[in-house]
Protein backbone atom coordinates (compact mmCIF):
# COMPACT_ATOMS: atom_id res chain seq x y z
CA UNK A 1 0.00 0.00 0.00
CA UNK A 2 2.91 2.65 0.64
CA UNK A 3 4.99 3.80 -1.75
CA UNK A 4 9.20 2.81 -0.85
CA UNK A 5 11.81 5.98 -1.02
CA UNK A 6 15.29 4.61 -0.46
CA UNK A 7 16.71 7.92 0.22
CA UNK A 8 20.04 5.80 1.77
CA UNK A 9 23.27 7.42 0.28
CA UNK A 10 21.76 10.91 -0.77
CA UNK A 11 22.88 14.07 0.95
CA UNK A 12 19.78 16.77 1.89
CA UNK A 13 17.47 17.90 0.68
CA UNK A 14 17.60 14.51 -1.46
CA UNK A 15 15.44 12.46 1.20
CA UNK A 16 13.40 15.76 1.33
CA UNK A 17 12.19 16.17 -2.29
CA UNK A 18 11.65 12.65 -3.42
CA UNK A 19 9.64 11.72 -0.27
CA UNK A 20 7.54 15.22 -1.09
CA UNK A 21 7.59 13.65 -4.58
CA UNK A 22 5.88 10.45 -3.26
CA UNK A 23 3.50 11.91 -0.88
CA UNK A 24 2.47 14.28 -3.87
CA UNK A 25 1.81 11.06 -5.58
CA UNK A 26 0.08 8.81 -2.47
CA UNK A 27 -0.94 9.47 0.99
CA UNK A 28 1.59 6.52 2.33
CA UNK A 29 4.77 6.33 1.73
CA UNK A 30 8.18 5.15 3.43
CA UNK A 31 11.08 6.84 2.98
CA UNK A 32 14.16 4.79 4.53
CA UNK A 33 17.67 7.00 5.29
CA UNK A 34 20.57 6.34 6.89
CA UNK A 35 21.40 9.55 8.79
CA UNK A 36 19.94 11.14 11.55
CA UNK A 37 20.04 14.61 9.65
CA UNK A 38 17.83 13.14 6.99
CA UNK A 39 15.47 11.42 9.21
CA UNK A 40 15.22 14.91 10.86
CA UNK A 41 14.29 16.81 7.44
CA UNK A 42 12.24 14.42 6.44
CA UNK A 43 9.88 13.98 9.53
CA UNK A 44 9.81 17.91 9.92
CA UNK A 45 8.83 18.47 6.20
CA UNK A 46 6.00 15.76 6.38
CA UNK A 47 4.82 16.72 9.51
CA UNK A 48 4.35 20.21 8.51
CA UNK A 49 2.77 18.78 5.49
CA UNK A 50 0.32 17.49 8.02
CA UNK A 51 1.45 13.53 7.80
CA UNK A 52 2.05 11.74 10.67
CA UNK A 53 5.39 9.92 10.53
CA UNK A 54 6.65 7.22 12.53
CA UNK A 55 10.25 6.04 12.77
CA UNK A 56 11.73 2.64 13.03
CA UNK A 57 15.19 2.13 13.41
CA UNK A 58 17.05 -1.37 11.60
CA UNK A 59 20.24 -2.72 10.88
CA UNK A 60 19.98 -1.45 7.27
CA UNK A 61 18.35 1.69 8.05
CA UNK A 62 16.05 4.48 9.56
CA UNK A 63 12.58 3.43 8.71
CA UNK A 64 10.42 6.54 8.84
CA UNK A 65 6.58 5.62 7.54
CA UNK A 66 5.01 9.06 6.38
CA UNK A 67 0.98 8.92 6.14
CA UNK A 68 -1.26 11.85 5.69
CA UNK A 69 -3.81 12.87 8.43
CA UNK A 70 -6.73 12.04 6.78
CA UNK A 71 -5.18 8.73 5.69
CA UNK A 72 -4.61 7.96 9.23
CA UNK A 73 -8.05 9.66 10.88
CA UNK A 74 -9.63 7.15 8.05
CA UNK A 75 -8.02 3.80 9.55
CA UNK A 76 -8.60 4.98 12.76
CA UNK A 77 -12.40 5.01 12.25
CA UNK A 78 -12.44 2.63 10.02
CA UNK A 79 -10.23 0.43 13.35
CA UNK A 80 -13.45 1.60 15.39
CA UNK A 81 -15.80 -0.77 13.56
CA UNK A 82 -16.42 0.10 9.84
CA UNK A 83 -13.74 -1.83 8.40
CA UNK A 84 -13.76 -5.42 7.53
CA UNK A 85 -11.72 -7.57 9.62
CA UNK A 86 -7.95 -7.85 9.15
CA UNK A 87 -7.49 -4.78 6.73
CA UNK A 88 -9.11 -2.32 4.01
CA UNK A 89 -11.47 -2.96 1.18
CA UNK A 90 -10.11 -3.06 -1.99
CA UNK A 91 -12.08 -2.64 -5.51
CA UNK A 92 -10.69 -3.83 -8.46
CA UNK A 93 -12.26 -2.48 -11.99
CA UNK A 94 -10.25 -4.75 -14.50
CA UNK A 95 -12.81 -3.28 -17.42
CA UNK A 96 -15.00 -0.10 -18.87
CA UNK A 97 -17.62 -2.37 -18.81
CA UNK A 98 -19.62 -4.14 -15.98
CA UNK A 99 -20.24 -7.95 -16.28
CA UNK A 100 -20.03 -9.54 -19.65
CA UNK A 101 -22.27 -9.57 -22.58
CA UNK A 102 -23.43 -6.64 -24.34
CA UNK A 103 -21.19 -3.98 -24.03
CA UNK A 104 -23.99 -0.73 -24.49
CA UNK A 105 -25.13 -2.76 -21.14
CA UNK A 106 -22.04 -2.95 -19.81
CA UNK A 107 -21.46 0.89 -19.61
CA UNK A 108 -25.07 1.74 -18.70
CA UNK A 109 -24.18 -0.32 -15.50
CA UNK A 110 -20.40 0.90 -14.37
CA UNK A 111 -22.28 4.15 -14.67
CA UNK A 112 -24.33 2.99 -12.53
CA UNK A 113 -22.65 1.19 -10.52
CA UNK A 114 -20.55 4.24 -9.51
CA UNK A 115 -23.02 6.41 -9.07
CA UNK A 116 -24.36 4.35 -6.52
CA UNK A 117 -21.22 3.77 -5.36
CA UNK A 118 -21.33 6.75 -3.09
CA UNK A 119 -24.65 6.16 -1.41
CA UNK A 120 -23.77 2.49 -0.16
CA UNK A 121 -21.73 1.27 2.82
CA UNK A 122 -19.34 0.56 3.23
CA UNK A 123 -17.35 2.52 0.55
CA UNK A 124 -13.99 0.90 -0.28
CA UNK A 125 -10.55 2.24 0.51
CA UNK A 126 -9.11 2.12 -2.63
CA UNK A 127 -10.47 1.10 -6.32
CA UNK A 128 -8.05 -0.08 -8.20
CA UNK A 129 -8.60 0.25 -12.19
CA UNK A 130 -6.58 -2.47 -14.23
CA UNK A 131 -6.62 -3.00 -17.99
CA UNK A 132 -9.66 -1.70 -20.24
CA UNK A 133 -10.72 -0.27 -16.97
CA UNK A 134 -8.47 2.87 -16.99
CA UNK A 135 -10.82 4.27 -19.69
CA UNK A 136 -13.01 4.99 -16.80
CA UNK A 137 -10.17 7.44 -15.18
CA UNK A 138 -9.38 9.73 -17.91
CA UNK A 139 -10.94 12.43 -19.90
CA UNK A 140 -14.23 12.39 -21.33
CA UNK A 141 -15.05 9.13 -18.63
CA UNK A 142 -18.73 8.61 -18.23
CA UNK A 143 -18.15 8.27 -14.37
CA UNK A 144 -15.68 11.08 -13.71
CA UNK A 145 -17.39 13.29 -11.55
CA UNK A 146 -18.61 10.08 -9.46
CA UNK A 147 -14.88 9.08 -9.31
CA UNK A 148 -14.17 12.71 -8.35
CA UNK A 149 -16.72 12.82 -5.48
CA UNK A 150 -15.29 9.39 -4.36
CA UNK A 151 -11.74 11.06 -3.98
CA UNK A 152 -12.78 14.01 -2.57
CA UNK A 153 -14.36 11.96 0.09
CA UNK A 154 -10.74 10.25 0.96
CA UNK A 155 -10.75 6.99 -1.17
CA UNK A 156 -7.32 6.61 -2.74
CA UNK A 157 -8.26 5.97 -6.53
CA UNK A 158 -4.99 4.17 -8.05
CA UNK A 159 -4.82 3.54 -11.95
CA UNK A 160 -2.46 1.21 -13.78
CA UNK A 161 0.49 3.16 -15.36
CA UNK A 162 1.23 -0.29 -17.72
CA UNK A 163 -2.56 -0.05 -18.25
CA UNK A 164 -2.99 4.25 -19.26
CA UNK A 165 0.74 3.65 -21.54
CA UNK A 166 -0.90 0.72 -23.00
CA UNK A 167 -3.83 2.55 -24.39
CA UNK A 168 -1.81 5.81 -24.97
CA UNK A 169 -3.85 7.83 -22.11
CA UNK A 170 -1.34 8.60 -19.72
CA UNK A 171 -1.20 11.92 -19.92
CA UNK A 172 -4.95 12.26 -20.06
CA UNK A 173 -5.31 11.08 -16.15
CA UNK A 174 -8.45 13.34 -14.65
CA UNK A 175 -9.32 11.43 -11.79
CA UNK A 176 -6.71 9.38 -9.08
CA UNK A 177 -3.59 9.09 -9.53
CA UNK A 178 -1.31 7.27 -11.57
CA UNK A 179 0.16 3.91 -9.78
CA UNK A 180 2.26 0.57 -10.27
CA UNK A 181 2.35 -2.54 -9.73
CA UNK A 182 4.64 -2.40 -6.80
CA UNK A 183 1.77 -0.42 -5.08
CA UNK A 184 -1.34 -2.46 -6.62
CA UNK A 185 0.08 -5.78 -5.62
CA UNK A 186 0.94 -4.09 -1.63
CA UNK A 187 -2.79 -2.81 -2.04
CA UNK A 188 -4.32 -6.71 -3.23
CA UNK A 189 -2.04 -8.13 -0.71
CA UNK A 190 -2.28 -6.68 2.50
CA UNK A 191 -6.08 -5.73 1.63
CA UNK A 192 -8.42 -7.61 4.18
CA UNK A 193 -11.18 -7.85 1.31
CA UNK A 194 -10.74 -7.73 -2.51
CA UNK A 195 -13.68 -6.93 -4.35
CA UNK A 196 -13.44 -7.63 -8.94
CA UNK A 197 -16.29 -5.37 -10.77
CA UNK B 1 32.79 17.84 9.58
CA UNK B 2 30.83 19.76 12.02
CA UNK B 3 31.59 22.99 14.60
CA UNK B 4 32.16 20.72 17.50
CA UNK B 5 34.25 18.02 16.12
CA UNK B 6 36.49 20.37 14.34
CA UNK B 7 36.67 22.40 17.60
CA UNK B 8 37.45 19.33 19.54
CA UNK B 9 40.03 17.89 17.27
CA UNK B 10 41.47 21.90 17.24
CA UNK B 11 42.12 21.41 21.09
CA UNK B 12 44.99 20.29 21.94
CA UNK B 13 46.77 21.96 19.42
CA UNK B 14 46.41 25.27 21.19
CA UNK B 15 48.37 24.86 23.76
CA UNK B 16 51.54 23.92 21.13
CA UNK B 17 51.50 27.47 19.99
CA UNK B 18 51.35 29.89 23.50
CA UNK B 19 51.59 33.48 23.15
CA UNK B 20 54.59 34.16 24.73
CA UNK B 21 56.98 31.78 22.34
CA UNK B 22 54.83 33.56 19.39
CA UNK B 23 54.43 37.24 20.86
CA UNK B 24 53.55 38.33 17.15
CA UNK B 25 50.61 35.84 16.86
CA UNK B 26 48.30 38.31 17.21
CA UNK B 27 45.38 36.21 16.58
CA UNK B 28 45.62 32.35 16.26
CA UNK B 29 44.01 28.87 17.02
CA UNK B 30 43.29 30.37 20.57
CA UNK B 31 40.91 32.78 20.18
CA UNK B 32 40.15 31.02 16.99
CA UNK B 33 38.97 34.80 14.42
CA UNK B 34 37.87 34.42 10.87
CA UNK B 35 41.83 34.05 9.96
CA UNK B 36 44.90 33.99 11.84
CA UNK B 37 46.91 37.65 12.05
CA UNK B 38 50.57 37.79 12.05
CA UNK B 39 52.81 40.76 13.05
CA UNK B 40 55.69 41.35 10.61
CA UNK B 41 56.80 44.84 11.78
CA UNK B 42 55.50 47.65 13.69
CA UNK B 43 53.16 48.96 11.53
CA UNK B 44 52.05 46.19 9.36
CA UNK B 45 50.57 42.93 9.54
CA UNK B 46 49.32 39.79 7.70
CA UNK B 47 46.40 38.08 7.41
CA UNK B 48 46.76 34.62 6.71
CA UNK B 49 43.22 32.44 5.47
CA UNK B 50 42.43 29.64 2.92
CA UNK B 51 39.58 28.58 1.77
CA UNK B 52 37.83 25.90 -1.08
CA UNK B 53 34.77 24.21 -2.01
CA UNK B 54 33.05 22.10 -4.33
CA UNK B 55 31.18 23.42 -6.59
CA UNK B 56 27.99 25.45 -5.77
CA UNK B 57 27.18 26.71 -8.75
CA UNK B 58 26.95 25.49 -12.61
CA UNK B 59 28.97 27.73 -14.18
CA UNK B 60 32.45 27.35 -14.19
CA UNK B 61 34.03 31.14 -14.26
CA UNK B 62 31.04 31.93 -11.51
CA UNK B 63 32.08 29.21 -9.22
CA UNK B 64 35.38 30.16 -9.73
CA UNK B 65 34.76 34.20 -8.39
CA UNK B 66 32.62 32.76 -6.27
CA UNK B 67 35.10 30.52 -4.27
CA UNK B 68 37.34 33.45 -4.84
CA UNK B 69 35.20 35.92 -3.30
CA UNK B 70 34.70 33.41 -0.24
CA UNK B 71 38.31 32.70 0.43
CA UNK B 72 39.22 36.84 0.31
CA UNK B 73 36.27 37.14 2.69
CA UNK B 74 38.03 36.26 5.73
CA UNK B 75 40.89 38.95 4.94
CA UNK B 76 37.80 41.39 4.49
CA UNK B 77 36.45 40.03 7.97
CA UNK B 78 39.55 41.51 10.06
CA UNK B 79 39.51 44.78 8.31
CA UNK B 80 42.57 44.24 5.90
CA UNK B 81 43.21 43.89 2.17
CA UNK B 82 44.03 41.37 0.05
CA UNK B 83 48.13 41.06 -1.11
CA UNK B 84 48.45 37.89 -2.69
CA UNK B 85 46.63 34.71 -3.73
CA UNK B 86 47.68 30.82 -4.46
CA UNK B 87 45.04 28.61 -6.18
CA UNK B 88 44.08 25.31 -4.31
CA UNK B 89 43.09 22.80 -7.30
CA UNK B 90 41.42 19.86 -6.99
CA UNK B 91 39.95 18.31 -10.49
CA UNK B 92 39.18 15.28 -11.90
CA UNK B 93 41.30 13.86 -14.63
CA UNK B 94 38.71 13.91 -16.88
CA UNK B 95 37.26 17.19 -16.48
CA UNK B 96 37.42 19.26 -19.76
CA UNK B 97 40.59 22.03 -20.02
CA UNK B 98 38.08 24.70 -20.79
CA UNK B 99 36.41 24.27 -17.85
CA UNK B 100 39.38 24.36 -15.35
CA UNK B 101 40.62 27.03 -17.68
CA UNK B 102 36.92 29.00 -17.01
CA UNK B 103 36.95 28.41 -13.21
CA UNK B 104 40.65 29.50 -12.86
CA UNK B 105 39.97 32.77 -14.68
CA UNK B 106 36.90 33.78 -12.32
CA UNK B 107 39.30 33.05 -9.09
CA UNK B 108 41.93 35.11 -10.64
CA UNK B 109 39.52 38.15 -12.08
CA UNK B 110 38.15 38.44 -8.81
CA UNK B 111 41.25 38.84 -6.94
CA UNK B 112 42.40 41.23 -9.60
CA UNK B 113 39.08 43.50 -8.85
CA UNK B 114 40.24 42.72 -4.92
CA UNK B 115 43.33 44.32 -6.03
CA UNK B 116 45.60 41.39 -4.77
CA UNK B 117 48.02 39.48 -7.31
CA UNK B 118 47.51 35.56 -7.70
CA UNK B 119 50.78 34.33 -8.27
CA UNK B 120 50.83 30.18 -8.80
CA UNK B 121 48.92 27.62 -6.61
CA UNK B 122 48.60 23.77 -6.05
CA UNK B 123 46.71 21.24 -8.02
CA UNK B 124 45.95 17.41 -7.18
CA UNK B 125 43.69 15.08 -8.54
CA UNK B 126 40.18 14.77 -6.98
CA UNK B 127 37.16 12.73 -7.89
CA UNK B 128 34.84 16.01 -7.23
CA UNK B 129 36.38 19.16 -8.40
CA UNK B 130 37.45 21.60 -5.47
CA UNK B 131 38.17 24.81 -5.81
CA UNK B 132 39.75 27.68 -3.78
CA UNK B 133 42.62 29.87 -2.71
CA UNK B 134 45.06 30.81 0.55
CA UNK B 135 45.10 34.46 0.80
CA UNK B 136 47.40 36.70 2.70
CA UNK B 137 46.53 39.80 3.55
CA UNK B 138 47.27 43.23 5.41
CA UNK B 139 46.28 45.34 7.49
CA UNK B 140 48.02 47.71 10.28
CA UNK B 141 47.92 46.20 13.84
CA UNK B 142 45.66 48.40 15.83
CA UNK B 143 43.18 48.38 12.58
CA UNK B 144 42.11 44.42 13.30
CA UNK B 145 38.55 43.53 13.26
CA UNK B 146 37.68 40.60 15.45
CA UNK B 147 34.88 39.13 16.42
CA UNK B 148 35.53 39.45 20.60
CA UNK B 149 34.71 44.05 21.05
CA UNK B 150 30.98 44.08 20.65
CA UNK B 151 29.42 45.84 23.61
CA UNK B 152 25.63 46.17 24.93
CA UNK B 153 24.05 48.75 23.05
CA UNK B 154 25.53 48.32 19.82
CA UNK B 155 23.70 48.29 17.13
CA UNK B 156 23.79 45.17 15.03
CA UNK B 157 24.16 45.44 10.79
CA UNK B 158 24.26 42.89 7.95
CA UNK B 159 26.06 43.64 4.40
CA UNK B 160 24.53 41.08 2.49
CA UNK B 161 21.00 39.21 2.32
CA UNK B 162 20.75 35.65 3.62
CA UNK B 163 19.55 32.67 1.51
CA UNK B 164 22.30 31.44 -1.01
CA UNK B 165 23.08 28.58 0.53
CA UNK B 166 19.40 27.07 0.44
CA UNK B 167 18.82 28.48 -2.64
CA UNK B 168 21.67 26.97 -3.82
CA UNK B 169 20.80 23.59 -2.50
CA UNK B 170 17.34 23.75 -4.24
CA UNK B 171 19.10 24.50 -7.60
CA UNK B 172 21.40 21.28 -7.26
CA UNK B 173 18.10 19.03 -6.55
CA UNK B 174 16.53 21.17 -9.66
CA UNK B 175 13.81 22.02 -7.11
CA UNK B 176 14.44 25.94 -7.42
CA UNK B 177 13.08 28.78 -9.93
CA UNK B 178 15.69 29.74 -12.32
CA UNK B 179 15.03 33.35 -11.64
CA UNK B 180 16.42 33.02 -7.99
CA UNK B 181 19.72 31.99 -9.32
CA UNK B 182 21.14 35.40 -11.06
CA UNK B 183 20.52 37.34 -7.37
CA UNK B 184 21.97 34.44 -5.16
CA UNK B 185 25.06 34.20 -7.62
CA UNK B 186 25.81 37.96 -7.71
CA UNK B 187 25.63 37.76 -4.25
CA UNK B 188 28.19 35.31 -3.75
CA UNK B 189 30.61 37.05 -6.50
CA UNK B 190 30.74 40.28 -4.67
CA UNK B 191 33.50 41.11 -2.64
CA UNK B 192 33.08 42.31 0.69
CA UNK B 193 35.98 45.16 0.43
CA UNK B 194 34.14 47.83 -0.23
CA UNK B 195 32.35 47.11 3.26
CA UNK B 196 35.06 46.26 5.14
CA UNK B 197 36.83 49.73 4.24
CA UNK B 198 33.82 51.45 5.42
CA UNK B 199 33.49 49.62 8.44
CA UNK B 200 36.79 50.56 8.89
CA UNK B 201 36.63 54.26 7.89
CA UNK B 202 33.91 54.63 10.66
CA UNK B 203 34.74 52.27 12.82
CA UNK B 204 33.08 49.03 14.33
CA UNK B 205 33.54 47.34 17.29
CA UNK B 206 33.06 43.72 16.03
CA UNK B 207 33.25 42.32 12.64
CA UNK B 208 32.64 38.78 11.12
CA UNK B 209 31.17 37.34 7.53
CA UNK B 210 28.55 34.87 7.62
CA UNK B 211 29.52 31.53 5.83
CA UNK B 212 29.10 27.80 6.71
CA UNK B 213 27.90 28.39 10.50
CA UNK B 214 25.52 30.75 9.19
CA UNK B 215 23.90 33.90 10.56
CA UNK B 216 23.08 31.88 14.13
CA UNK B 217 26.65 30.24 14.12
CA UNK B 218 28.56 33.26 13.55
CA UNK B 219 26.46 35.51 15.39
CA UNK B 220 27.21 32.70 18.67
CA UNK B 221 30.77 33.41 17.91
CA UNK B 222 30.73 37.14 18.11
CA UNK B 223 28.48 36.85 21.65
CA UNK B 224 31.49 34.39 22.92
CA UNK B 225 33.71 36.16 22.35
CA UNK B 226 32.37 39.36 22.99
CA UNK B 227 30.89 38.02 25.96
CA UNK B 228 27.26 39.71 24.98
CA UNK B 229 24.42 38.74 23.61
CA UNK B 230 23.16 39.22 20.06
CA UNK B 231 19.46 39.92 19.40
CA UNK B 232 18.18 40.04 15.94
CA UNK B 233 15.15 41.22 14.89
CA UNK B 234 13.67 38.87 12.45
CA UNK B 235 11.42 40.89 10.20
CA UNK B 236 14.59 43.07 9.70
CA UNK B 237 16.70 40.48 8.61
CA UNK B 238 17.19 40.51 4.73
CA UNK B 239 16.54 37.29 2.30
CA UNK B 240 17.08 36.85 -1.15
CA UNK B 241 13.97 36.20 -3.52
CA UNK B 242 13.27 31.90 -2.81
CA UNK B 243 14.81 31.81 0.10
CA UNK B 244 11.65 31.80 2.29
CA UNK B 245 9.61 29.65 -0.42
CA UNK B 246 12.33 26.96 0.02
CA UNK B 247 12.71 26.85 3.64
CA UNK B 248 8.59 26.17 3.46
CA UNK B 249 9.41 23.49 1.13
CA UNK B 250 11.92 22.04 3.46
CA UNK B 251 14.75 21.93 1.52
CA UNK B 252 17.60 22.55 3.56
CA UNK B 253 21.09 20.92 3.27
CA UNK B 254 23.09 19.05 5.90
CA UNK B 255 24.72 21.80 7.20
CA UNK B 256 21.54 23.07 8.42
CA UNK B 257 20.83 20.67 10.92
CA UNK B 258 24.68 20.52 12.02
CA UNK B 259 24.50 23.96 12.56
CA UNK B 260 21.21 23.44 14.82
CA UNK B 261 22.89 20.65 16.77
CA UNK B 262 26.10 22.46 17.28
CA UNK B 263 24.28 26.28 18.12
CA UNK B 264 21.09 25.45 19.04
CA UNK B 265 21.99 25.34 22.70
CA UNK B 266 23.18 29.42 22.96
CA UNK B 267 20.20 30.18 20.68
CA UNK B 268 16.77 31.71 22.06
CA UNK B 269 13.79 31.97 19.58
CA UNK B 270 10.54 34.17 20.11
CA UNK B 271 7.87 31.72 20.29
CA UNK B 272 5.82 33.03 17.30
CA UNK B 273 8.82 32.86 14.92
CA UNK B 274 7.61 29.35 12.63
CA UNK B 275 10.50 26.33 12.58
CA UNK B 276 11.18 27.23 9.13
CA UNK B 277 12.64 30.59 9.60
CA UNK B 278 14.73 28.89 12.43
CA UNK B 279 16.20 26.77 10.29
CA UNK B 280 16.50 29.17 7.44
CA UNK B 281 19.10 31.25 10.01
CA UNK B 282 20.85 27.91 10.49
CA UNK B 283 21.27 27.33 6.55
CA UNK B 284 25.25 27.57 5.92
CA UNK B 285 25.75 30.49 3.76
CA UNK B 286 28.64 30.81 0.78
CA UNK B 287 30.25 33.94 0.47
CA UNK B 288 28.01 35.71 2.99
CA UNK B 289 28.02 39.31 4.08
CA UNK B 290 30.01 40.90 7.00
CA UNK B 291 28.28 41.17 10.32
CA UNK B 292 29.35 44.59 12.17
CA UNK B 293 28.52 45.41 15.54
CA UNK B 294 28.76 49.63 15.92
CA UNK B 295 28.22 51.94 18.65
CA UNK B 296 24.57 53.51 18.76
CA UNK B 297 26.26 56.44 18.16
CA UNK B 298 28.27 55.60 14.76
CA UNK B 299 25.28 53.34 13.84
CA UNK B 300 23.71 56.40 11.36
CA UNK B 301 27.36 57.69 10.33
CA UNK B 302 28.14 53.81 9.37
CA UNK B 303 24.29 53.61 7.58
CA UNK B 304 24.69 56.91 5.70
CA UNK B 305 28.47 55.87 4.24
CA UNK B 306 26.87 53.12 3.15
CA UNK B 307 24.27 54.35 1.32
CA UNK B 308 26.34 57.12 0.00
CA UNK B 309 29.11 54.60 -1.57
CA UNK B 310 25.78 52.60 -2.78
CA UNK B 311 26.83 49.13 -0.72
CA UNK B 312 23.55 47.73 0.88
CA UNK B 313 23.44 47.71 4.67
CA UNK B 314 20.68 46.62 6.66
CA UNK B 315 20.46 46.93 10.65
CA UNK B 316 19.05 43.70 11.90
CA UNK B 317 19.18 43.93 15.44
CA UNK B 318 21.43 44.92 18.66
CA UNK B 319 23.80 43.58 21.68
CA UNK B 320 22.69 43.40 24.63
CA UNK B 321 24.13 42.21 28.01
CA UNK B 322 24.42 38.78 29.10
CA UNK B 323 25.17 35.77 26.63
CA UNK B 324 23.89 33.53 23.19
CA UNK B 325 21.67 34.55 20.79
CA UNK B 326 18.55 35.63 20.31
CA UNK B 327 15.79 35.84 17.40
CA UNK B 328 13.18 38.34 18.04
Amino acid sequence: MSMVVDARGLACPQPVIRTRAALQSGDLVTTIVDNVTAQQNVTRMAEKAGCLVRAEVRDDGIYLDIRREGVAAQEASLAAGSAPAGGPLVLTVPSEFMGRGDEVLGQILVRAFFHTLGEVEPLPDTIVFLNGGVKLVVTGSPVLDDLKGLCDRGISILACGTCLGHYGLKDQIAAGEVSNMYTIAETLLGAGKVVSL
Amino acid sequence: MGPEALAHVLRPLQGLFPPDRFPALLVGLQVSDDAAVYQVAGDVAVIQTLDFFTPVVDDPYDYGAIAAANAMSDVYAMGGEVALALNICGFPPKLPEEIIAEILRGGAEKVLEAGGALAGGHTVDDNEPKYGLAVMGLVHPARILTKGGAQPGDILALTKPLGVGIITTAAKGDAADPAHLPPAIASMKRLNREAARLAQQVGVHACTDITGFALLGHAHEMADRSQARLCFHLDRVPFLDGAIRYANEWLFPAGTCRNEGCFGSHVAFAPDIPDEMRQLLYTPETSGGLLLAVSPEKADVLAAAFAAAGEPLWIVGEVLGGEGVEVV
